[in-house]
């Protein structure tokens, strides 16, 4: 079940083997582009906005907040997921919709350092929404309390654990290179595997590598959150990126990057780490200003097992994995939770300032938008993707600082993709049909799809797939006297049958055959007997036939034993043996042997044992 | 040879003849047959007959023959040098004195080694002089035991079993004892013919590697041998080499190309060859793409080449730009390129295959086209303008902008959006297309292709230098308006478009892309640095101000490439704007400058100052011409304390540039160059040796000369040199002023050699000076400065020794090994 029409921002429900898998809870944000700016103070220009409106012909809103509609609560009842599989930090923040309000009684699983984060995000991610007057919908949904209760549904898990879900699969997570604790999944059971990719990445940056090898032999992949930017290298971006704000502070303007606090802010900070004293900046301060700014900053130097090997290295020397913890030691970068308090005794010009949120309608980089959105020697930069910077900078016009969009994505592109998939060979690959055909505003671009055989097998918001593979076999474990009780007959060469008698015992989804149990004794006491006991008898088993009949030798050995006036017709099936003097029939086929006479069961019995002759018994 | 070597080598020849000496190892020997190589056939005037070498040849050969079977290879050694056969006629004529050891004339055996090349080596005298022919071991294996060295698994083996094939070839193909050549219809030599005949059956091989070889042996044949049977040869062979033509695929393609040009450029063929040109025509249309081009460039190459074939070449060539074009054309465009190009499926397969067959297709002819464009026999009329429609286009694919008109061109888009290696390569080419004109319309597009691919975030480093390279191309090239210093009415345009985006590259955090820029700005500025429209455009932007904060970049490279671009933009006084407020930067670089080459840990931001300085020095710079005295003294104290020779020896380069400027130029050494008046100096010599004297030039100069590094030696040689023949002509100086007194130049001497600086500068007497000068064998210097520093280790004489105090060594030590 897709739940989401957003391919960076997935929520598919996978029905596997009796288990019912939620695959990330993504909550698309750009809604938020319909408000106006929530700013510090009163702002007499933006409450007075006119009618604006935007190119679609939305308008500003200033009243309500219309949340990104469920419709998987429509469409199935939360109650029956058994489990939600987080596969990074971005891809959560549906968590409390789906926990709170829908009977959701299951286990959440992200990673560890998730988990962290997004107790620490709780305070931040909506907060201005959340404190805002008149949206009611989003304060039932998003309250301390509310958040809490669904941060503590999570099971935290580490990468290559294997985790049963109900004896019936097996969850794995992998680590999937796009940030701290991010990972794919992968959802199999003894004779299935589905590989859940999403979020993941290939560059060389701070987390811990991505794990191929381990997606190798899947039945089928499915494969979301690609990046959103497929034609802008990261590194050419960064370069952008560290290119004007160096003009910009050089002319003695400001520069503002509107970015989550955790995630890519990481790589552009170790980049401006090196970058400030090879361009003369040193003395240019950087300010990161989050409620988490402090906590985020000072959870990525301790998770050592999310990061990459030389990060792993450095902590065990021991020294800070992120070189932002030199930055901080020597004032070159500060941490402020807020701009109230220290920060604004600290501040001074030229300065680059990080600070959320990238939709710049609410948080702090409201605040600067509007302190230094009038002089053309400023410049804010949009680092993240997930917004369109032309629309997040429509209630802020006229602008006369500078805007540079430098999105830094380093999620998978398509010529990664490609790779991957060539490397990995699942049978079967899914993903959203928008990675089936290329992006509208490029249609001639056909690298910028997915390009693999088979075809990728697409799905589209609240469309439910069928996943290409039939389940045929299952495991049943055999319990050991029984298994030394068989006696194999060897049929064929290399192929040896044995009958089994057992009672097959099932729970929790596994299954195991257990030795039949013994006739019942004749009971002597009074006692009753007890349940477990209660067991129907078995029946005598008959054997088990194999072998064919050949037809000419079964005529012959009827001759002998006294019938005569015997005819054989061929069908499409086999052979019919017509005994006329005794109005009997005798059809013979491949798999079944009937003998049709009147009423004569000692004609039949003596038939039946000539058969019987020609068959093998087990 | 030297007398040193001749007395070594009786010993050594011994030694190694002694089978009970132990052997240097093969690297040794290997040396050693390479010098004798070099005397047989350098010095065949050496009185060899008091020397006989075989014995000693015979056993270097035979030892590494032993060192071949314990390889499990065959030697190369031996192969490589077939050319000893040929000397030694001369050598053993010599030697025909001297009884050889096991014969004169030992039988050929069926095994390479020392059997083998004897017949070569120890011929009687007499008789290969005449017929050298009937001296080949054709009767023997030895002629299949090369054959089968063809195919070693050793490339090196392999090729030199091919050459040697072919000095067989040649050598039994010089005909009788007169000399005359083989009539091409007639009996060709026993050898020769068992050579053909191999190669015939080679030709015919399904084997692709056989085929190769065959290939090989001929195209080294027809480039070495130019004699006429040659063309025999070819009268036999060609039938079966255009049947190759006819196999599917066709194979060792990229050698069958090799030889038809090979062929088709000896001058025993005439232009009209048909049969020649039948079959390069056939390969033309028969060859798939990758092979097409090379055999195209080269047809198109020749001087004289059928026009019809050079033609179909040219197409041929054109063929995949004009699919490119194709693909993408919105409307019919110019005329050109597009005409009498059918659509060749072969090549439209190969650019939709793959993304790799696709590239290397497009690099392979754009690289072909880049090397046609300047030839003087390139095709005429050269197709410029489509051709840089199709170059844009390509870019234009690269970078994901170009709207495909077709399915292929879709497929063409997708394929080649973000190729590094072809946006290179259509860079390279494009840089190349500038030479040319071009509608003014493209001339536009390249610019503006030129400007976005600078602009461009996902320009990768690489890249961006193709794409300052190529724009400084077309900025240099482009038409200036007649009689007016202005640029072209698109240049201003452009750099007020350009100058944005120098800026953000020269703070890129990739060091390569600030090099690149900085370079871009240092040849720009220094052709540019007189043109109004440049200098306005610059001096409006922060460009000057960037390249100056880059003096400080944590990359030395880049502070070289800024010291470079500072000093020529300092010399063209665009190092800041004249305004009131950059007054400060206005100031003089002199000083910075100077700090860099004290203080800066790396040689190559020292080494740009000091080129700058020079530079400086020669153009009268404001800062170097304010007082020169001083500014020479100044740099030269600095650079003589440097560590690095090249700023010591460009010192000496700044120390030249003074003497010219203070002596008057050096004189041309040329014999025909016309004699100029010689020019007076500036002032009379006593000053000017003073001036020399108290800026410390003799000083820097004399250190110099006892440097441990050889070059700034030489250099400070030719200084004092060319000091010495000006002041030649001053004889009177001496008698004017009396005796000089050498004594406290003599007693600076040894501080000169200790590299120490003698006095403080302007307390020398230049009489002095001068009579050290002459009194130094600067000549001698100069013939010793000329050997190289190994010179000693590298000689025959020390190889000699070596492998004497190897064989000595061992024998004198046998008692203590343990």
């Amino acid at each position: 079940y897709c739940l989401s029409g957003h391919p960076t921002l997935p929520c598919n429900v996978l029905k596997f083997k009796s288990t019912t898998i939620m695959l990330d809870c993504g909550l698309d944000m750009t809604s938020t582009l319909n408000f106006l700016p929530l700013p510090l103070v009163q702002s007499p220009r933006l409450s007075n906005l006119p009618g604006w409106s935007l190119k679609d012909g939305n308008a500003f809103l200033d009243k309500i907040y219309i949340i990104p509609s469920l419709s998987f609560r429509r469409a199935n009842n939360l109650s029956t997921v058994d489990v939600i599989l987080i596969s990074n930090y971005a891809l959560y923040d549906a968590l409390p919709i789906h926990t709170r309000h829908t009977g959701f009684t299951a286990q959440c699983m992200p990673r560890n350092h998730q988990c962290q984060k997004a107790q620490s995000a709780s305070l931040l991610l909506p907060s201005p929404l959340k404190d805002a007057v008149e949206v009611s919908t989003w304060r039932r949904c998003y309250t301390m309390q509310e958040v809490n209760s669904a941060l503590s549904k999570i099971q935290l898990v580490g990468y290559s654990q294997k985790i049963e879900l109900f004896g019936a699969v097996q969850v794995t997570p992998l680590s999937s290179g796009y940030a701290l604790g991010s990972s794919n999944w992968i959802i199999q059971s003894h004779y299935e595997k589905v590989s859940y990719v999403s979020g993941s990445s290939l560059l060389t940056t701070h987390p811990q590598p991505m794990d191929q090898a381990s997606l190798k032999n899947s039945d089928v992949l499915v494969l979301t959150g690609l990046t959103q930017i497929p034609t802008a290298n990261p590194d050419g971006m960064v370069g952008e990126f560290c290119s004007n704000l160096a003009l910009t502070v050089r002319n003695g303007g400001n520069v503002l990057v509107p970015c989550y606090p955790s995630g890519v802010i990481y790589d552009l900070l170790e980049c401006l780490y090196q970058y400030i004293d090879s361009a003369g900046l040193s003395s240019v301060p950087l300010y990161f200003i989050s409620p988490v700014a402090n906590s985020s900053l000072e959870f990525s130097q301790i998770f050592a097992e999310w990061l990459c090997h030389n990060k792993q290295s450095k902590v065990y020397l021991p020294e800070p994995p992120f070189p932002h913890a030199e930055l901080i030691q020597t004032n070159k970068l500060k941490h402020y939770p807020s701009i109230h308090g220290d920060f604004s005794n600290d501040f001074r010009q030229p300065c680059v300032v990080f600070t959320g949120h990238p939709s710049l309608r609410f948080g702090d980089v409201v605040h600067f938008m509007e302190l230094w959105g009038k002089s053309s020697l400023n410049t804010v930069i949009f680092t993240e993707p997930d917004f369109s910077y032309l629309e997040a900078l429509a209630p802020y016009q006229p602008l006369a600082m500078k805007c540079i969009y430098c999105p830094i994505d380093t999620r998978l592109n398509f010529i990664q993709v490609s790779k991957l998939l060539k490397e990995v060979q699942p049978l079967h690959v899914v993903c959203p049909e928008q990675y089936t055909q290329p992006p509208p505003a490029q249609s001639h671009r056909m690298d910028l799809m997915i390009d693999c055989q088979p075809p990728a097998m697409s799905y589209r918001r609240a469309e439910v797939l069928a996943l290409p593979f039939k389940r045929r076999y299952e495991k049943i474990e055999i319990m050991p006297e029984l298994a030394d009780s068989l006696v194999p007959m060897e049929i064929k060469p290399g192929i040896s049958l044995a009958t089994v008698s057992a009672v097959l015992h099932t729970k929790d989804n596994k299954h195991l055959l257990q030795p039949p149990p013994r006739p019942a004794q004749p009971t002597s006491g009074k006692k009753r007997k007890r349940v477990s006991d209660d067991v129907p008898d078995c029946k005598v088993l008959k054997p088990l036939l194999s072998g064919s009949i050949p037809v000419e030798q079964f005529v012959q050995t009827l001759e002998k034993h006294g019938f005569s006036d015997i005819k054989v017709e061929d069908t499409a099936k086999g052979h019919i043996v017509l005994l006329q003097e005794a109005e009997t029939l005798i059809q013979i086929e491949e798999d079944s042997t009937h003998i049709i006479c009147d009423n004569d069961e000692m004609l039949r019995v003596r038939l039946r044992d000539l058969v019987l002759k020609f068959l093998q018994k087990f | 040879m030297d007398p040193e070597c001749a007395q070594l080598l009786p010993a050594l020849c011994a030694v190694l003849v002694d089978p009970r000496q132990p052997v240097a190892d093969d690297t040794c020997l290997e040396k050693l047959l390479d010098w004798f190589k070099t005397v047989t056939e350098g010095d065949i005037f050496f009185p060899v007959g008091s020397l006989n070498l075989t014995p000693c040849k015979k056993k270097v050969w035979e030892l590494l023959g032993e060192e071949r079977s314990s390889r499990g290879t065959p030697g190369a050694v031996p192969l490589v040098t077939p050319g000893l056969g040929r000397p030694h006629r001369v050598q053993c004529r010599a030697a025909a004195g001297a009884p050889l050891p096991g014969g004169a004339a030992v039988p050929c055996a069926e095994s390479p080694g020392p059997e083998f090349w004897g017949p070569l080596l120890l011929t009687p005298p007499g008789r290969n002089l005449r017929s050298p022919g009937k001296l080949l071991p054709v009767s023997s294996g030895a002629v299949d035991t090369i054959f089968s060295l063809q195919g070693d698994s050793s490339l090196f083996v392999a090729s030199a079993a091919s050459q040697l094939l072919v000095h067989v070839l040649a050598l039994s193909m010089q005909g009788g004892a007169e000399g005359q050549p083989c009539l091409p219809g007639g009996d060709w030599p026993a050898c020769a013919q068992r050579i053909m005949d191999h190669v015939e059956e080679s030709l015919c091989s399904a084997a692709t590697p056989k085929v190769t070889q065959a290939l090989n042996v001929l195209t080294t044949t027809f480039g070495r041998c130019q004699s006429p049977w040659t063309e025999a040869l070819w009268v036999r062979l060609s039938p079966r080499v255009a049947c190759l033509l006819e196999r599917d695929p066709i194979p060792a393609a990229h050698s069958f190309v090799d030889l038809l040009l090979c062929v088709a450029r000896s001058p025993v063929f005439s232009s009209s060859d048909g049969s020649l040109w039948e079959t390069v025509v056939r390969a033309l249309s028969c060859l798939g793409p990758t092979h097409m081009g090379p055999l195209a460039l080269g047809i198109l190459k020749l001087e004289h080449c059928p026009q019809a074939l050079r033609t179909q070449a040219f197409q041929v060539l054109l063929q995949p730009l004009a699919c490119v074009l194709k693909a993408t054309v919105q409307a019919p465009g110019p005329p050109g390129l597009l005409d009498g190009t059918a659509d060749d499926a072969t090549t439209v397969d190969t650019l939709l295959a793959s993304k790799s067959s696709c590239a290397g297709l497009l690099c392979r002819t754009l690289a072909h086209l880049e090397e046609l464009q300047p030839l003087p026999q390139r095709p005429s009329p050269w197709p410029q303008a489509s051709l840089l429609g199709a170059t844009v286009t390509v870019l234009r694919l690269c970078d994901g902008s170009a709207a495909p008109a077709s399915s292929v061109g879709g497929h063409l888009c997708g394929t080649l959006a973000g190729c590094v290696r072809v946006q290179r390569a259509a860079l390279d080419f494009l840089g190349t297309l500038s030479q040319g004109t071009g509608p003014q319309e493209l001339v536009t597009q390249a610019l503006a292709v030129l400007l976005e691919c600078l602009e461009s975030p996902g320009s990768s480093p690489t890249v961006l230098k193709k794409a300052f390279q190529a724009t400084l191309r077309w900025l240099l090239s482009s038409p200036k308006t007649p009689g007016c210093s202005d640029l072209g009415p698109l240049i201003p345009q452009f750099l007020r478009e350009l100058f944005p985006v120098l800026q953000k590259r020269l703070c890129h955090p990739c060091w390569e892309v600030r090099d690149s820029a900085l370079e871009f700005l240092t040849q720009l500025s220094r052709h540019w640095g007189g043109q109004a429209d440049f200098r306005c455009a610059l001096l409006a932007s922060e460009v000057p101000e960037l390249a100056l904060q880059l003096l400080q970049d944590p990359e030395s490279y880049v502070r070289a490439s800024a010291v470079t671009a500072m000093g020529q933009l300092s010399s063209q006084g665009l190092h800041a704007p004249t305004s009131p407020e950059h007054a400060e930067a206005r100031q003089s670089l002199f000083p910075e400058l100077l700090h860099i080459l004290s203080v800066d840990s790396e040689g190559f931001p020292r080494r740009a100052v000091m080129q700058v300085f020079t530079e400086w020095l020669r153009d009268g710079h404001a800062d170097a011409a304010r007082d020169m005295e001083q500014f020479v003294a100044t740099v030269l104290q600095v650079a003589s304390r440097d560590l690095d020779w090249e700023v010591r020896a460009q010192g000496l380069e700044l120390a030249l540039v003074f003497l010219g400027q203070t002596l008057g130029p050096p004189r041309t050494h040329c014999p025909y160059a016309v004699a100029l008046p010689e020019v007076a100096p500036a002032q009379p010599l006593t000053e000017a040796l003073r001036a020399l004297c108290h800026v410390g030039l003799f000083d820097f100069a004399f250190c110099a000369l006892f440097d441990c590094d050889r070059p700034v030696a030489q250099k400070s040689c030719d200084l004092l040199l060319f000091l010495r023949d000006k002041i030649a002509s001053y004889s009177s100086l001496r008698e004017a002023r009396g005796g000089p007194n050498t004594a406290s130049a003599e007693a600076t001497l040894p501080r000169w050699r200790a590299g120490e600086q003698a006095q403080p500068p302007g307390d020398q007497e230049p009489e002095a000076v001068l009579a050290m000068l002459r009194s130094l064998d600067l000549e001698g210097l100069r013939s010793t400065l000329a050997e190289s520093s190994d010179h000693v280790e590298k000689s025959p004489q020390s190889l000699l020794q070596d492998m004497l105090a190897t064989g000595g060594f061992l024998q004198g030590d046998e008692a203590d090994c343990y």
